[in-house]
């Protein structure tokens, strides 16, 4: 079986897969990382949301072999404030989706960062688009939640992206 | 899923030898539906291509205003460019419309001109599917087929093809650049899909062994003034009832200007050409735009579960073209 040199969290692992494993496999079952969740297999449910060098993707489509030389990150690797508002939010029910939703929003708001838009924008050649609740759920629209925690989600994320607008406006005035 | 060879060719050369070299070889891209196929059993390539990593990632302005999108560009990066969002804001947002943002982030361009339908029973190895099968039959005609095609649809076959960029790519008269062992053509994306006719198999123009290297948009001042509208049967992350592109130019009270598309009716983007030239020179009026829609519309037949869309279509032509002329384009 090939070696494939895969980087999660910040640790290579040399793992003998077959090119047929997903990443999401390839973390669940050979990396013993069940943090990410398989909910639909079929790039429908965002369960398996990882981040590739900040990225947010589906793992469960990805072919391992496809991500060798990324960084990946799962939420076994992630540190962020949205968990933490995930809780005062009661962003979750029975949390099979929270991972997910985790990797997603910082995902998300690195691309919001990043001044990429969504369906949802009034005007697409402006840029800086405020990440209102109605951006916030077309830009979460990947990951579904079967307990219906959604109004928690858009709470947390939003406390978590207004921190974030915040701090950057001081940092702004200062250069 | 069946066990395959995985390759990661250096080169385009390198890359359309690989598939060319073995009958059962595939091109993967983001993997977002090949992948899903794949594990259903429904494709079952011997030999994998990786083409992710080729040369082909750039999106370039032409002499003339036009914009060459190498097919790549992962969807997400080409809804976010500039030149997109400011000259052609219908494929911006229709991009944006499609998915989630995360299979945005993994689909190519090249994958998406070729992803296959959302047909229930194309997706179900047991069930009855001239597409996968041909001559098994069709279980769509007298079973569930609200997604099906109220155009260009044949006894054989009622699918319709499930991507939202390519009615923007219609509307805009995109070519379509595919390199083989051969060389070089052009394909416009307009004749780059197939009706089904008997052999519903058969979706595009393309060679199994042509690689999708670009996807070029010529210069067009119409489609500053564009938006996209998709309807379905819910907000977000579902595909298309029903889709519509439409570009408007508007000089004193007349139409000088149209481009226009429909998604969700048919097996290919279906650019509304007889609704285009119902339009041209007519008062730019909530009339005129019903009766674009309906010429276009006339040829239309539906089945039980989605006659609906006949009408569906009409309004939401009207609604986009009214929604340009009344609030411009989504730039
Ligand atoms: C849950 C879900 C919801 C979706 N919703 C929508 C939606 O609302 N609207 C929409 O438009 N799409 C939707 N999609 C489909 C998505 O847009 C496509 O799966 C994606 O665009 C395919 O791109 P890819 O690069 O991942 O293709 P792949 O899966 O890698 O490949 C698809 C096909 O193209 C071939 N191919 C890939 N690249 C090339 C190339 N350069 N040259 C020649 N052949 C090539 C492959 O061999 C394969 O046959 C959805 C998908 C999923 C899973
Ligand atoms: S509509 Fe086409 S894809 Fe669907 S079952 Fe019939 S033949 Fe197959
Ligand atoms: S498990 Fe990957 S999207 Fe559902
Ligand atoms: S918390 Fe249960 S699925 Fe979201």
């Amino acid at each position: 079986m090939p070696a494939v040199l895969l980087r999660v969290n910040g640790t290579t692992h040399e793992l003998d897969l077959e090119p047929q494993v997903s990443l999401l496999d390839a973390l669940r079952e050979h990396l013993g990382l069940t943090g990410t969740k398989k909910g639909c297999d079929q790039g429908a449910c965002g369960a398996c949301t990882v981040l590739a060098d900040g990225v947010r993707v589906n793992a469960c489509l990805a072919l391992a072999v496809q991500y060798e030389g990324r960084e990946i990150t799962t939420i076994e690797g992630v540190a962020s404030p949205l968990q933490a508002a995930f809780v005062a939010h009661d962003g979750f029910q029975c949390g099979y989706c929270t991972s997910g939703q985790i990797c997603s929003a910082i995902g998300m708001l690195a691309e919001h960062g990043d001044d990429v838009p969504s369906a949802v924008t009034e005007h697409l050649a402006a840029g800086g688009v405020e990440l209102t609740d109605a951006e916030i759920r077309e830009r979460m629209s990947g990951n579904l939640c079967r307990c219906g925690a959604y109004n928690g989600i858009v709470a947390a994320i939003k406390e978590v992206a207004g921190a974030d607008a915040a701090a950057r406006v001081p940092a702004e005035a200062a250069r | 899923m069946r066990s395959f060879a995985y390759v990661r060719p250096p080169d385009v050369a390198a890359a359309v030898r690989a598939v060319a070299a073995e009958p059962d070889a595939k091109f993967l891209g983001g993997g977002t539906n090949l992948v899903d196929l794949m594990r259903e059993g429904i494709e079952r390539p011997g030999t994998v291509v990786d083409v992710t990593g080729l040369p082909l990632q750039q999106i370039e302005e032409l002499p003339g205003g036009g914009v060459r999108i190498g097919a790549l560009v992962r969807n997400s990066s080409l809804a976010a460019h500039r030149l997109i969002r400011t000259r052609y804001p219908m494929l911006a947002q229709a991009i944006l419309s499609g998915a989630s943002a995360q299979l945005r982030n993994m689909a190519t361009v090249g994958g998406n001109l070729l992803q296959r339908t959302r047909c229930l029973y194309f997706y179900d190895g047991a069930a009855a599917c001239n597409k996968r099968e041909p001559g098994a039959g069709c279980a769509a005609r007298d079973g569930f087929h609200r997604g099906g095609a109220i155009l260009g649809a044949s006894g054989a076959c009622v699918a319709t093809h499930p991507s939202d960029m390519c009615v923007a790519l219609a509307a805009l008269d995109a070519v379509v650049e595919a390199e083989s062992v051969r060389g070089v053509r052009r394909i416009p994306l307009a004749g780059f899909h197939r009706l089904p006719g008997d052999t519903p198999h058969i979706e595009t123009e393309l060679a199994a062994d042509e690689l999708i290297t670009a996807v070029e948009l010529p210069a067009s001042p119409v489609a500053a003034h564009s938006r996209y509208r998709k309807v379905r049967d819910r907000a977000s992350y579902a595909f298309a009832l029903v889709s519509v592109a439409a570009a408007l130019e508007v000089r004193h009270g007349a139409v000088t200007g149209v481009r226009l598309a429909l998604g969700g009716v048919a097996a290919k983007p279906w650019r509304a050409s007889k609704a285009e030239q119902a339009l041209l020179g007519a008062p730019a009026t909530e009339e005129s735009f019903r009766h674009a829609a309906e010429i276009e519309l006339a040829p239309a037949e539906g089945l039980p579960g989605n006659a609906f869309k006949i009408e569906l279509a009409r309004r939401t032509i009207v609604a986009t073209l009214r929604q340009v002329l009344t609030q411009g384009g989504a730039a």
